[in-house]
């Protein structure tokens, strides 16, 4: 994993190497050098199998965390690239030419958080939700509970009671 | 044999963007709905089907039907609190979901499950495997108008769901592997009634290979349809008996082992002619090659031990930052479960990426032009996707 | 609005021009029927006696429950010998069991396959998610009380409930309806506007006629 870090860094500027596990590890990468360095990974040193391509909001540092997981069966290792975007107007280039499956991961990353991919086939599809008019439900801003609440009518009866509260109430009925 | 030669100057020319120029008032296109309410479907999806006579010209499928949300709904319980609804995300075989998550989060906090809780969950693991290809087997028969397959397996299956009960409780949603090992050992008399439930298997099985695999009916139906062509594995990300159909031996039990793998005797069963009969005899293959590991595992299994290492509070448990991304290799392809914490007591983002995201969207839009009407449903349930593991 | 639902001149085969409104020519245009009992109660007792020996059940899996009914078609459960069988189209079904949780994408088809079953039909939801919502009691995707929506007539808890458990159900609805009280399809009926009304709530984008006859 170490050399194979170090011989990246020669070509592409990278970030700092979080080794995970002996054969996982993540990178940081800015957005412009991805796409030449997928393409390298996948041509050059065989990591041919796209994993996953997701997105972790930090609202707190008001970036999302695109994380492409890359996999090379034959040396057994992963390879993690994580790009930091802006989470407002958020858009990334689209990868679907490097590998067509990615077009569906980009579709539901399009639906769920709103990071826009231009060019990638359907991207404004609805892929999961129907009639959506909320945000995109993924953000950490939206709230499922209370969408949930206001939305749908729930059956009466459903009381929650805190243990501790209770048993206070049941072993010291006076208080104190 | 003389091969029918359609007649191609019917078909619709390209545009230049690469999709196909339909023009759906010409009535010469129909659009069908294979919709959520269909016997024909594996769960609750949709095909848009653009046909042409008989032929399908262009498909579309539509997920979401079983949304619910789960990575959403994982932000907001802990981590102890999130195991019981893992096991929903994937309905016939849930305990794969059980597995990655437990071992995702094992590894975030640096805690590891004792050995006798790796042997039980490789145990059920395998259970799992057969109980979900006795499922593929009935429906891949049923689709073709075989139904009595679908019987046969089922009731297998429910001899070997009365196993899961025997040991976890429970017949469909365990929830018995959690982070930190397993919740019980196995009860006494376990091993001789699992063999009588793997022996009446392997009858079944014979009786299976000899029905479905060797009917004239089924073979000319399904040697030479649905044919994935070996280049398309990468760029489509195929992975298990998908991609072990056509020659490429992808198994992650050997590639990158996990639990006991290492210390069981097997080999990755593969097929070279990549078509629905292909991917289906491996598929039975691979039956026969777990009830074997089933055997091995009970054989080999530590009988003592103790089955779940010392947790922190789990009322208070907080995992400090970091990202890792678990794989193992379910009845379908590999199954992963990338886990992002951030120091709090609850996961930032739980992703799950089942096989059937890859198989049953981008692959089978590609793979379903030029095929007949009746041929849909066989090539659908050959691809073995299970719709809830790719809206979750 | 989708283009094969607009309104629009079509050629047919033979060169003759017709204008079709997919919304208003496919469907029936009036609202559901309360349909009485028979004048004779004995008449109406022995109806109810041959429909709830002949329960057919709607095939389709809405959710996680579809695993459970599976093993009901095979000899070791047997739903066939109560007179259940499942069948492909709504058309020819009586019982639509709602197995679990819905979507609020299924509730949509769910609600086109109900309203195209004949009256008398019946309604089981199966599970917890149909009762309280069940596990996703904060999901914003999956309704929290099926009541709202469609006449229900029995609930098996449960989760899953066990094959067991759905024949001790079908034996419950089977009392139900001789009884006399297997009256969803009417109760539908009678309240037609309250259900739309809810339905309508939740389901954003209504791009069906009200009444999916």
């Amino acid at each position: 994993m170490r050399t194979l870090y170090a011989e990246l860094n020669k070509r592409f500027p990278l970030g700092e190497l979080t080794v995970q596990r002996e054969d996982l590890g993540f990178i940081t990468v800015e957005r412009e050098h991805l796409r030449a360095l997928l393409l390298h990974l996948r041509d050059l040193e065989g990591f041919t199998h796209l994993v996953l391509l997701t997105a972790v909001d930090w609202m707190e540092e008001g970036v999302f965390q695109l994380t492409y997981l890359l996999s090379d069966r034959k040396k057994r290792c992963d390879l993690g690239l994580r790009v930091m975007i802006a989470r407002d107007g958020a858009s990334m280039e689209t990868i679907h030419d490097v590998w067509p499956t990615a077009a569906t991961y980009q579709r539901e990353l399009c639906e769920m958080f709103g990071i826009d991919f231009p060019g990638s086939p359907g991207v404004h599809d609805p892929f999961i939700l129907e009639g959506w008019t909320d945000i995109p439900p993924y953000r950490r801003e939206f709230d499922t509970k209370k969408y949930a609440d206001e939305t749908f009518t729930h059956r009466a009866g459903r009381e929650t009671n805190d243990p501790a509260e209770y048993m206070k109430k049941q072993l010291y009925p006076d208080g104190a | 044999m003389v091969l029918y030669q359609p007649d191609r100057s019917q078909y619709p020319s390209q545009k230049a963007d690469g999709s196909l120029d339909i023009d759906l008032t010409s009535g010469k296109y129909l659009k069908l709905w294979q919709g959520p309410q269909h016997p024909g479907i594996t769960g609750n999806m949709s095909l848009e089907l653009t046909v042409c006579g008989d032929e399908v010209v262009e498909a579309k499928t539509h997920v979401g039907y079983l949304h619910r949300g789960f990575e959403k709904l994982m932000e907001r319980r802990t981590f102890i609190q999130c195991f019981p609804i893992v096991c929903r995300i994937c309905v016939p075989e849930p305990d794969f979901n059980e597995y990655c998550y437990a071992a995702a989060v094992e590894e975030l906090a640096g805690i590891v499950a004792p050995e006798r809780a790796d042997w039980i969950r490789t145990l059920i693991l395998e259970m799992g495997r057969i109980n979900s290809y006795m499922m593929y087997l009935g429906g891949q028969a049923g689709s073709l108008g075989q139904g009595v397959i679908g019987q046969w397996t089922t009731y297998v299956r429910d001899l070997m769901l009365d196993r899961f009960e025997e040991l976890t409780g429970a017949r469909i949603y365990h929830m018995f592997i959690l982070p930190g090992g397993v919740r019980d050992g196995l009860p006494d008399g376990f091993a001789g009634r699992m063999e009588d439930t793997l022996q009446e298997i392997e009858r079944t099985m014979s009786d299976v290979y000899d029905v479905m695999f060797c009917n004239a009916v089924f073979k000319k139906r399904t040697v030479g349809v649905g044919y994935i062509d070996p280049a398309l594995l990468e760029p489509y990300g195929v992975t298990g008996p998908n991609a072990r159909a056509a020659g490429v031996v992808k198994d992650v039990r050997k590639d990158q082992p996990y639990l006991v793998y290492p210390q069981l005797d097997f080999e990755p069963v593969v097929g070279h002619d990549s078509d629905i009969f292909t991917r289906a005899d491996v598929r039975r293959r691979d039956v026969l090659v777990s009830i074997d590991l089933v055997r091995q595992i009970i054989a080999k299994m530590p009988k003592t031990g103790p089955l779940m290492t010392k947790l922190p509070n789990v009322l208070h448990w907080k995992i400090p930052r970091g990202e890792t991304y678990i794989r193992g290799e379910c009845s379908r392809g590999e199954y992963g479960y990338y886990l992002v914490t951030d120091g709090s007591g609850y996961p930032r983002r739980v992703n799950v990426r089942g096989p059937s995201y890859t198989h049953a969207v981008a692959l089978l839009e590609r793979l379903i032009v030029n095929v007949n009407i009746s041929d849909v449903a066989a090539l659908m349930v050959s691809l073995h996707t299970y719709p809830p593991e790719i809206e979750r | 609005m989708k283009d094969e639902l607009k309104k629009r001149i079509i050629t047919g085969p033979d060169g003759f021009e017709f204008e079709v409104d997919p919304l208003n020519d496919y469907y029936c245009d009036a609202p559901p029927k309360v349909h009485p009992p028979a004048y004779v109660k004995i008449v109406e007792d022995l109806f109810n006696w041959a429909r709830s020996e002949s329960i057919w059940i709607l095939g389709f899996g809405t959710g996680c429950g579809a695993i459970e009914m599976r093993p009901l078609m095979t000899p070791r459960f047997d739903a066939y010998r109560y007179g259940v069988q499942w069948r492909p189209t709504p058309r020819q079904s009586n019982l639509f069991i709602i197995s679990g949780y819905l979507s609020v994408k299924t509730l949509k088809r769910v609600i086109r396959s109900y309203e195209q079953m004949q009256s008398p039909k019946y309604v089981i939801g199966l599970g917890s998610c149909t009762i309280n919502g069940g596990m996703y009691w904060d999901s914003y995707n999956t309704i929290k009380k099926l009541d709202e929506y469609l006449p229900v007539d029995l609930y098996i808890a449960g989760c899953m409930p066990r094959p067991e458990a759905l024949l001790k159900g079908f034996e419950d609805l089977k009392k139900i309806i001789r009884a006399g009280e297997g009256e969803g399809a009417n109760i539908y009926a009678k309240n037609f506007d309250w259900y739309k009304a809810n339905q309508k709530k939740v389901i954003q984008d209504w791009d069906m006629p009200d009444y999916n006859w």
